[in-house]
């Protein structure tokens, strides 16, 4: 039987998320103090060798990550430090689990952090639907200031750093990192051009390093336990483990947080309590509207970066949507689609005109005056079309989907 | 609350524009950004109405018009759209006799559309301000409603 293996979920259920006394007798704020006694490059070293993977959905080296971020500028009056917390793709509820049940830690994560690539201001950009982890994180906040574990010289070393919440007011592109920056500055939410990327030009041209929430909960137990113990976990190119929440058709929907290498079928019927209603299975959409359709041929593929990525289908925020049979796939897309189309923030023409263009796509299939083949190859032209010259991520994200579809529906679609 | 108090909780930085705009649209009883409210936002982060304006209409949770005094949010995102969601919708609608983005006579409530909450588990699923009630596929929206005052 497969077994749940909590990381960042650790003290969930354990601890009153609202005491950081609590927190501190299960060992909480260790790891931060261990830091700060030690050299930064130290903490970047063992980040790097920890192999962990953002969580954000990218998937890029964290440890990495730091490394350019603290090596940007030697003398730089003002480094920064994101904790994205704008949780929005659809399917996706893991970072409002470990904000509600266990601020402190992601807090920790981000204390520690902000020392290794030397900021001495760290903000959280959280969506501003999330009341109760926005007040969960306040407190959290709060209280750690009281006992000194954030301000000055923090544990009598030469570190200061604060900690502020900023909210989002409902943008999912606002979760896009340089949208995110643009919107932390008090503008509308319209994407940045990349390069440059954060670590050198981020938040007012300074340097600025951008976490996803269980990214940052994960740093604490690495410091603590090191990055042997951490890549004894998982799969060889997705270390430790992930939080996988699954929604639709399951018996037992919900967030469970494994291994990386479980498999769609483990996570499925041992954890999510099989499909409901005693029916089949038919697809599943691994990581959230911007990601992909599966059927059934990859129920026994190891979840992972790379394991997937060679089935066409992607990990993404570790969002599972489940669709037994009987369910419409062209329903599902085009949620999807309307979605993107809310979405688009109609900055740049291929994604502003694209997205309307793909439901219409939908329409005239819808009242049979395309036929599905005809109507599958329009979707895929437009959608390769807007991921070649849309301005941001968003805008290359409807290929996504429909790719898959042609992949692994094509009669049925 | 006046609105000079609520100011001074805040630096004059940009980085809290969206927080003083979420507290200054709270603190308004009719749930809105007013002209007023604009107006002292910009002169306090020392810019310029239009730029204000133009931050107020991006993002989805201010509003330019008076609202009730309860915001109901349903989701309509793939997930929730799967669970029926658009049923949910036409049954607030019906409830309530108002259309999407309108308020209730006795303007208690605004009913607003949402894209995910993240609250797929309990699909389909919507806020009535700080709330969330999931599960909606079988409730009976009498009961829910009847609670808010
Ligand atoms: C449209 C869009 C929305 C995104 N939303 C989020 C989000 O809500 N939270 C998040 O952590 N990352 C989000 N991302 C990914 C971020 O751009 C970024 O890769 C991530 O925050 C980096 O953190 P990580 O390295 O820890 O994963 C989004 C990306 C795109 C393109
Ligand atoms: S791709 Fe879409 S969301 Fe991105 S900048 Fe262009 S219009 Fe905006
Ligand atoms: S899709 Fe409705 S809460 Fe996520």
């Amino acid at each position: 039987m497969i077994q749940e293996k909590r990381i960042t979920l650790k003290n969930l259920g354990k601890i009153n998320p609202e005491s950081i006394d609590d927190y501190i007798n299960v060992g909480g704020y260790k790891a931060f103090e261990k830091t700060v006694g030690r050299h930064h490059i130290e903490i970047i070293d063992e980040m790097v060798k920890s192999s962990l993977r953002g969580r954000g959905g990218a998937g890029f080296s964290a440890g990495l990550k730091e490394k350019f971020t603290s090596e940007a500028c030697l003398r730089c009056e003002q480094k920064y430090l994101i904790c994205n917390a704008d949780e929005g793709e659809p399917g996706t509820f893991k970072d409002r689990i470990i904000m509600e049940n266990d601020p402190h830690l992601m807090l920790e994560g981000m204390l520690i952090a902000a020392y290794a690539i030397g900021a001495s201001k760290a903000y959280i950009y959280i969506r501003g639907e999330y009341y109760k982890s926005i007040d969960r994180i306040n407190k959290a906040i709060s209280a750690a200031k009281e006992k000194g574990i954030i301000g000055k010289n923090v544990f009598g070393s030469a570190f200061s750093v604060d900690v502020e919440v900023k909210l989002g007011a409902g943008s999912y592109l606002c979760g896009e990192e340089l949208t995110l920056l643009e919107s932390l500055e008090g503008k509308r939410g319209y994407p940045r051009i990349k390069p440059p990327y954060p670590a050198e030009y981020g938040l007012y041209g300074k340097p600025t390093l951008i976490n996803n929430v269980e990214t940052l909960a994960t740093i604490p137990t690495i410091i603590e336990k090191g990055s042997d113990w951490y890549t004894s976990l998982g799969t060889e190119n997705s270390p430790g483990t992930k939080i996988f929440t699954i929604s639709g058709d399951v018996n037992k929907p919900g967030y469970y947080e494994t291994e990386m290498g479980i498999t769609l079928r483990e996570l499925i019927y041992e954890l999510a309590g099989g499909i409901k209603d005693g029916k089949a299975f038919y697809a599943a959409i691994l990581g959230g509207a911007a990601g992909t359709f599966v059927n059934e041929s990859v129920l026994d593929t190891p979840m992972g970066f790379d394991t997937l990525k060679e089935k066409g289908a992607v990990l993404g925020s570790g969002a599972i949507m489940v669709m037994s049979e009987g369910r419409s796939l062209f329903d599902m897309t085009n949620s999807i689609l309307e979605f993107f189309k809310h979405e688009s923030c109609g900055k740049c023409v291929p994604c502003r005109i694209g997205m309307p263009q793909l439901l219409h796509i939908m329409e005239n299939l819808k009242n049979n005056k395309i036929g599905r083949i005809e109507a599958l190859d329009l979707l895929l032209y437009e959608s390769e079309f807007m991921a070649k010259s849309s301005l941001c991520p968003l805008g290359q994200s409807p290929i996504l989907p429909i790719k898959s579809l042609k992949q692994y529906f094509e009669n049925e679609f | 609350m006046e609105r000079s108090e609520i100011l001074k909780q805040f630096e004059p930085a940009n980085e809290n524009m969206l927080n003083i705009l979420h507290a200054l649209q709270n603190n308004n009883s009719q749930n809105y950004l007013s002209e007023e409210d604009i107006k002292i936002a910009a002169n306090y982060l020392n810019t310029t109405y239009s730029h204000i304006y133009g931050v107020v209409t991006y993002y989805t949770m201010f509003s330019l018009k008076p609202r009730g005094k309860y915001i109901i949010r349903v989701c309509n995102s793939p997930v929730c759209n799967m669970e029926n969601s658009t049923k949910v919708i036409e049954e607030i609608k019906r409830f309530l006799s108002i259309e999407v983005g309108e308020t209730t006579d006795d303007k208690r409530f605004t009913l607003e559309l949402s894209e995910c909450l993240g609250r797929c588990g309990k699909a389909p699923g919507m806020m009535i301000n700080e709330d969330v009630i999931g599960n909606l596929d079988n409730v009976d929206f009498k009961s829910i409603f009847e609670n808010y005052n």
